[in-house]
């Protein structure tokens, strides 16, 4: 932990802003800008309130996902386990639901307790068999699959959303403002205080610089790894909640479309892949930049190939541009 | 005497991947309604060799200390384009598998280039060239289709003198031509340096760049041989994200089950082979006792998170808790 506040020491001296700009960033938003005025250029629409609200709206399902990912990712491990924890928040909230009025108040709980145990499973792998962690969240994304497989018996899950789930996903509380963007904003403030201000925040930076270090200076942690992965899991689930609120219902492959935006949003958003450096701001930047090139790519009508390939490209473009590791010397 | 030691104690997770599936298979047949006859070891070997082929790519890149998350995506983008390429006269044809045998070997420059000149980590490097594989892919078959040269597809996945499956002989003739030149050469060597240290390979003046490129390189052409055979297997061409999804697992399985570190520079081929013919024996077992097939994908991930877990007994032999943090 030392060493993280010396490094900031100097940078204390200068004003809140300019220590708040980090390249990688301003980069990020760059292009935000890029794109919305791209897409004007194709449709007038394109810069309204309401395309824009809209676009937030469909960006926060992204936004919860991306936060626990990032969590994970600075600590320089990675969450694999994205795709069916989120389709098991949905289908598991659906399920509860179809249990009656009980079943229907625990669906939100129940869905994201399911998720969070996923995560503590790859939260024990990770941190107390010293598992690498892209190789259980594999696993145990497939095993996830596997038991929904077998809940669901191979079709699309007949049970729906509850109406608490397609209010928060839908309806609004705030007039304006979609209670999907309130959820988003409360984890993003969760997230941005809980790794500003927190013991557990700080310990999560100093693990993804050096985890030897932080284990000698007394942080437990294994326990702080594990935490993290638990919360991840919770909010893919959350994500999966409210994807299945939007839906009004869960399906198979939901989450399947969340694995690779999640990684990349976090990434885009200067966030080092191998831990220890990044800021909430950058995420929440990276999350936009990428909903945004998914709405042009649709609204461009784009074909599903042609969206993959342009995600793949632009992510690779984008990381060689300021994702590099140092050569080694 | 000391050599036959050495040799055991160097080959003892492949010998163990070997053990691992001699006994699967044997529970296999013992249990199979037809028995241990040609047919049967024919389709398993047929079905065993793709995983093969995606796992033996695998273990390259693996042994760099890196790994290859696009494995999947290539197969299913070879084939889906040997679904085109494959067809015609027997000049069309041998065309058509060069030029899918060439693709698959971009894809791998590709990752390589990427990976080690570009210094991307290649987990998320991966991720995103296996989009680009599979958006490739889709283009190429919007919808599942396309054909291919039969006579040649049933040379290769029949049997030779009747019972050796030809498919098994293709296997063995790669790892002959591809795996054995590979790991003897320097560039074979090095690559297993620098997945067991990279600081000392370098300090050491091994070309440990070259030799991760070689790596990523034929792993894309392990892979595209994998999907040639799928589409020998299957005659049609097919982008099936799933699929390729599930080949990138299995793949990691595989080399898991077969003895090879995922932290690098320790393991083989040949081992990760036997893995991948375990793997499918395993997830076929479900079959031969009659169980519901929806249980199998369960069934099979339960096998690879058991699988990852038990490198987790190495941790009992630490003497210093300061060696978790590698």
């Amino acid at each position: 932990m030392s060493d993280l506040t010396s490094e900031q020491r100097p940078s204390r001296q200068m004003p809140r802003l300019f220590r708040r700009f980090d390249p990688a960033v301003a980069t990020a938003f760059a292009c935000i800008v890029l794109l919305l005025v791209f897409g004007s250029f194709y449709s007038t629409s394109f810069l309204s309130p309401e395309y824009l609200l809209q676009q937030l709206k469909v960006a926060s399902f992204l936004g919860v996902i991306a936060t626990g990912m990032m969590i994970v990712i600075l600590l320089g491990q990675i969450d694999l386990s994205v795709p069916w924890s989120v389709a098991m928040g949905g289908m598991m909230a659906c399920a509860a639901a179809a249990f009656g009025p009980v079943g229907a108040a625990m669906a939100i709980p129940f869905g994201m307790l399911c998720g969070m145990g996923l995560g503590l499973l790859n939260g024990v792998g990770v941190a107390y068999l010293r598992i690498p962690s892209m190789i259980i969240t594999l696993a145990t994304n497939a095993v996830a699959q596997g038991l929904m497989v077998v809940y669901t018996g191979g079709f699309s899950p007949q049970d729906s959303a509850t109406p608490a789930m397609r209010y928060l996903a839908t309806g609004d509380l705030i007039p304006g403002i979609p209670n999907a963007v309130i959820i988003w904003a409360i984890v993003g403030a969760a997230a941005v205080f809980a790794l500003g201000r927190t013991t557990f925040g700080r310990s999560v930076y100093a693990i993804g610089n050096r985890e030897r270090a932080a284990y000698l200076s007394g942080v437990d942690t294994r326990r702080v790894v594990l935490i993290a992965f638990v919360i991840s899991g919770g909010l893919s689930a959350l994500g999966g909640v409210l994807l299945a609120g939007y839906a009004s219902k869960a399906a198979q492959s939901m989450g399947d479309a969340y694995l690779l935006p999640s990684i990349a949003a976090v990434v885009l958003g200067g966030t080092s892949i191998l831990g220890g450096r990044g800021s909430y701001l950058g995420t929440v930047a990276g999350v936009i930049l990428i909903t945004l090139l998914q709405s042009i790519l649709s609204v461009m009508q784009m074909p599903e190939a042609g969206r993959q390939i342009t995600y793949g490209l632009v992510i690779v473009l984008m990381l060689l541009l300021y994702g590099r590791t140092p050569a080694s010397r | 005497m000391r050599e036959w030691r050495y040799w055991i104690a160097e080959q003892k997770a492949t010998l163990m991947a070997l053990g691992i599936f001699v006994l699967m298979f044997a529970i296999y047949t013992l249990n199979h309604p037809a028995g241990f006859t040609a047919n049967v070891i024919q389709t398993a070997a047929n079905k065993g060799v793709l995983l093969a082929f995606v796992a033996m790519a695998q273990t390259l890149v693996v042994l760099t200390a890196g790994i290859d998350l696009s494995i999947g995506m290539i197969f299913i983008l070879t084939n889906c384009l040997a679904s085109w390429l494959v067809v015609g006269t027997a000049v069309e044809t041998t065309l058509g598998v060069a030029a899918v045998l060439a693709s698959g070997l971009a894809c791998g420059i590709l990752n390589g280039a990427i990976v080690i000149y570009g210094r991307l980590q290649p987990i998320v490097t991966t991720i995103a060239t296996g989009a680009i594989f599979f958006g490739l892919a889709l283009l190429l078959r919007p919808f599942p289709g396309g054909s291919v040269n039969e006579d040649l597809a049933d040379a290769l996945t029949g049997r030779v003198f009747g019972v050796i499956p030809a498919s098994l002989l293709a296997l063995a003739m790669v790892v002959l031509v591809i795996w054995v030149p590979f790991s003897r050469s320097v560039y074979g060597r090095a690559a297993y340096a620098s997945g067991s240290s990279e600081v000392a390979a370098y300090m050491s003046g091994m070309p440990i760049r070259r030799a991760k490129f070689l790596a990523y390189t034929l792993a894309g052409l392990l892979a595209s041989i994998g999907g040639l055979f799928l589409t020998f297997f299957t005659y049609t061409g097919e982008a099936a994200l799933a699929s390729g999804n599930a080949y990138t697992l299995f793949s990691i399985a595989a080399v898991v089950l077969g003895g090879v570190s995922l932290f690098g520079g320790k393991g083989s081929a040949v081992g990760a082979i036997f893995g991948a013919l375990a793997f499918r024996t395993i997830g076929d077992l479900l079959f031969v006792f009659d169980l519901d097939p929806l249980w199998q994908p369960l069934f099979q991930g339960v096998v690879l998170l058991i699988a990852v877990s038990v490198g987790a007994f190495a941790l009992f032999r630490v003497r210093n808790r300061l060696e978790w943090f590698g």
